[in-house]
């Protein structure tokens, strides 16, 4: 029997008329912490099961500032103070490589994943939702990978998946810019299939999903299958890279920054 | 005929924008005031602001070009520059 209900620290989940929700509540913005992940693990080992009763995967956040801020940085700053530079290269590598266990689970679930997203979907969250088979935004919604102001590459999977869905020339603005973007622009890139009116995202979802559960799940998960390859040698090379700069005094000058800011716009270095 | 809205306008459209959303009255703010005070806004709430001017204007924003802006009238240029 799968663990149809599960109430964790920082995320629960709910499987329902054949629909699994997935809700992350982690004050103050769903920063992915070792305790997320270790739910997060709780969750890709009970997906197959799930998905024997389900059609679909819907994650949310029930935070009302957003979706997700993405990774914990106190947490990253304090391994470097606690492993030093020298060491804490193979901490993340480690970590990362759990990371993508979880992020690749999702990618591949039997099931049909749907991000619905609102507010603040940066970092670690917006590759999160890049890990779903689709996105779905609160028209108030905001993107970002500001992870090159820190010094770092997104390393939870984002590059090669934003590679996977976007052009190009798109990542790389994004990506070497470190700027923010709105639904609007996301849904003119591609990346937003639906956009929802404000604070309705989640009804949005749950309709997409009702009528996804109509469908043969054998036929949806093969279709699925072929047209959303997992790009596993990029993201192998995304951990590498990852692993090569968090060594770097730059990035504990950088992490140490942001901990540290009392700035009205933190996000902007 | 298209006509392109003057700097000033731009300007009395985001204080309205700005006093309605975060329930300021609107005569409490000023062109040169520094935003962040007058409206009592957080580091959210600047993103929340920013994603709704960008929505109203129909202009995308990126947000290191409003890297140290504080003043509303700073703020109305740059959205002027991107009409």
């Amino acid at each position: 029997m799968p663990m149809k209900t599960f109430q964790g620290q920082t995320l629960s989940w709910d499987l329902k008329d054949g629909i699994v929700e997935l809700a992350l509540h982690r004050e103050p913005l769903n920063e992915i912490s070792s305790l997320t992940l270790e739910e997060l693990e709780k969750f890709v080992a009970v997906i197959e099961d799930l998905s024997r009763e389900a059609h679909a995967l819907i994650l949310y956040s029930t935070l009302k500032s957003g979706f997700c801020a993405g990774a914990d940085l106190r947490e990253l700053y304090g391994w470097i103070q606690e492993f030093g530079q020298a060491e804490v290269a193979n901490h993340a590598r480690e970590y990362l490589e759990r990371i993508h266990h979880v992020m690749n689970a999702l990618d591949a679930a039997p099931l049909t994943t749907i991000a619905a997203v609102h507010g603040v979907t940066f970092g670690g969250g917006f590759e999160l939702a890049l890990t779903c088979d689709m996105i779905i935004a609160d028209k108030m919604a905001r993107f970002c990978f500001p992870e090159l102001r820190l010094g770092l590459i997104p390393g939870y999977g984002g590059i090669p998946r934003l590679k996977r869905d976007l052009g190009n020339a798109v990542v790389r603005d994004l990506l070497l810019t470190g700027r923010s973007f709105n639904t609007t622009k996301a849904q003119q890139i591609g990346l937003v299939s639906q956009v929802a009116s404000e604070g309705e995202v989640l009804r949005a979802a749950r309709a997409t999903a009702a009528q996804i559960a109509k469908f043969d799940r054998t036929t949806s998960s093969a279709a699925k299958r072929f047209i959303k390859a997992i790009p596993r040698e990029e993201l192998r090379q995304e951990i590498d890279i990852f692993c090569e700069l968090i060594a770097r005094p730059a990035v504990q000058a950088g992490l140490k920054k942001f901990v540290e800011s009392t700035d009205a716009q933190p996000y902007l270095p | 005929m298209f006509l392109m809205q003057t700097a000033e306008q731009t300007l009395d459209e985001i204080l309205s924008l700005a006093a309605a959303h975060f329930k300021v009255p609107r005569e409490k703010l000023s062109p040169d005031a520094d935003f962040f005070k007058a409206l009592g806004i957080d580091s959210l709430q600047t993103l929340d602001l920013l994603t709704r001017l960008e929505q109203h204007f129909h202009v995308e924003l990126p947000d290191y070009e409003l890297q140290g802006v504080t003043d509303f009238r700073t703020l109305a240029s740059k959205i002027q520059a991107r009409l």
